[in-house]
């Protein structure tokens, strides 16, 4: 197969990318798109360039790592699937592929296809986490979780952190991301205790990071490899409702003497 | 390093934008229930009597206030939101975006540009003129004779036709805005969000047929 690669190139955060273009041929149609990106890097450095940068990690599709925008598209044309697991059969032969990198305030670009999402771990340093003592593991019949919410926890757990929905959405907001990182916490028991505190805590953060507002267009859930949902989206509203209704300030409940 | 946020929180905008939106929505059920009065045949005097009902009505005149300030509220914040939209993401793509989203949420802040400027025109025809505002036309009786005003408007056709084509792009606010209101809000349900999806399409179709109603009837039947 041979394809026509627009790429955007850009040094380093400062400076102004633009896009370059790479005629590639005999791509094998068995090739993932990493693979094939690695293939044409190759090729750059062996004639003196320098190759293209873009990040991977465990190419299985659970890492978040890669994260391509190919065609107008996070993770190219096809659905619940990351750029890593994206094969070449996808495309026909002689296509032009442009790719680009998600493109978010919120996402600095480091260079090339590499963008920089510790906006996400900031979100999740802020409440993405419960505060329990270490040691040996509880007794597991001891904290009863219903299957419906377990089920349903770990599907919001199966967010992989990838951007995609940011990349996706108009106003690249990172509510879809958000709301399953708070989702997998308040489903369960373990979770429930610091509730509230988290999803105000970490809807703050992600206004902080300069991510957009949701507007309900659900691209996300479209695009998202994981088919994270939407509805997590309204359970993060409810939970965020819930916080400011109902948290017990501390030492408002003391009456006076 | 850690940014702290100053202003109120995305999901607490979101809520007023909603509620707002709601208020809206509820206030034109009522107002297409009024106006459809004007179709009742009898050259305006159902509709007169209800006009002059709602006019001299101190509950009404409070919740004229109240209206007013759902329609700023909900327009002041939905520029606020779509500004902060467009800067969170400074560089666009080049390629378009390929997502599969509804045509109707992509162009909210479109439609809703249209709907303002309707407005605006709305109110300088008919509600100000009731506050004295703008003067009361000649061919109307008083500045409470709706009726007459709406009479002479209608029978142009090219006011007829903004008028229609504005609540073709309002039907398509509406059919957005309906679903996304109680999303939104939390309120989302395996069994009840597809009803709501369809309760909202029906919706959206009623208020823009209906008002559109108004405007054939005045150009063909009247």
């Amino acid at each position: 197969m041979d394809f026509k690669l627009k790429i955007w190139r850009q040094k380093n955060a400062r400076e102004k990318g633009g896009f370059r273009t790479y005629p590639i041929n005999d791509v094998s149609p068995e090739m993932s798109f990493l693979e094939m990106l690695d293939y044409l890097n190759k090729q750059i450095i062996e004639s003196g360039g320098e190759p293209v940068t873009f990040e991977h990690d465990c190419r299985e599709g659970i890492c978040g790592s890669c994260g391509l925008f190919i065609n107008g598209r996070p993770h190219g044309p096809m659905r619940r699937t990351t750029t890593c697991e994206l094969h070449m059969r996808e495309f026909t032969d002689g296509d032009t592929i442009v790719i680009e990198p998600w493109r978010s305030k919120a996402f600095p670009i480091i260079k090339d296809l590499v963008v920089d999402r510790s906006s996400f771990e900031r979100i999740m340093h802020a409440g993405g986490f419960i505060s329990v003592d270490t040691g040996s593991a509880p007794e597991s019949n001891s904290l009863p979780v219903s299957k419906n919410n377990s089920d349903k926890a770990f599907d919001a757990a199966a967010c992989i952190g990838c951007g995609a929905c940011v990349a996706a959405c108009k106003n690249s907001s990172a509510m879809l991301f958000a709301a399953a990182k708070i989702a997998q916490y308040a489903l369960v028991t373990q979770g429930k205790a610091e509730a509230k505190e988290r999803v105000d805590k970490m809807v703050r953060q992600m206004d902080a990071e300069g991510f957009g507002y949701c507007s309900n267009t659900y691209g996300c859930e479209f695009d998202c490899p994981k088919g994270i949902s939407i509805d997590f989206i309204a359970l993060m509203n409810r939970e965020f409702f819930s916080s400011k209704v109902c948290r017990q300030i501390p030492g408002r409940y003391t009456r006076k003497v | 390093m850690k940014k702290k946020a100053t202003t109120l929180p995305s999901l607490s905008q979101k809520y007023i934008m909603a509620v707002a939106g709601i208020f809206l929505m509820l206030f034109l059920i009522f107002h297409l229930a009024t106006n459809l009065l004007m179709l009742a045949g009898d050259g305006g005097k159902q509709f007169g009597n209800v006009v002059n009902f709602l006019t001299e009505n101190p509950a009404v005149k409070i919740m004229e206030y109240i209206l007013f300030a759902g329609f700023l509220l909900h327009i002041i914040l939905g520029v606020i939101l779509q500004v902060h939209n467009y800067r969170a993401r400074p560089v666009r793509y080049h390629s378009r975006l390929q997502t599969e989203t509804s045509q109707f949420s992509r162009y909210m802040i479109h439609t809703g540009v249209i709907i303002l400027v309707f407005l605006v025109i709305h109110l300088m025809n008919f509600f100000f003129i009731r506050l004295g505002w703008v003067a009361v036309p000649d061919h109307a009786e008083s500045r409470h004779d709706f009726f007459s005003m709406a009479v002479v408007l209608f029978q142009n056709p090219w006011y007829s036709l903004v008028y229609i084509v504005s609540f073709v792009f309002l039907g398509f606010h509406l059919k957005h805005a309906f679903q996304s209101a109680f999303q939104s809000l939390g309120l989302n349900h395996t069994k009840y969000t597809p009803a709501i999806k369809v309760i909202g399409t029906i919706y959206a179709l009623a208020i823009s047929i209906g008002f559109s109603l108004i405007p054939l009837y005045f150009l063909f039947i009247f």
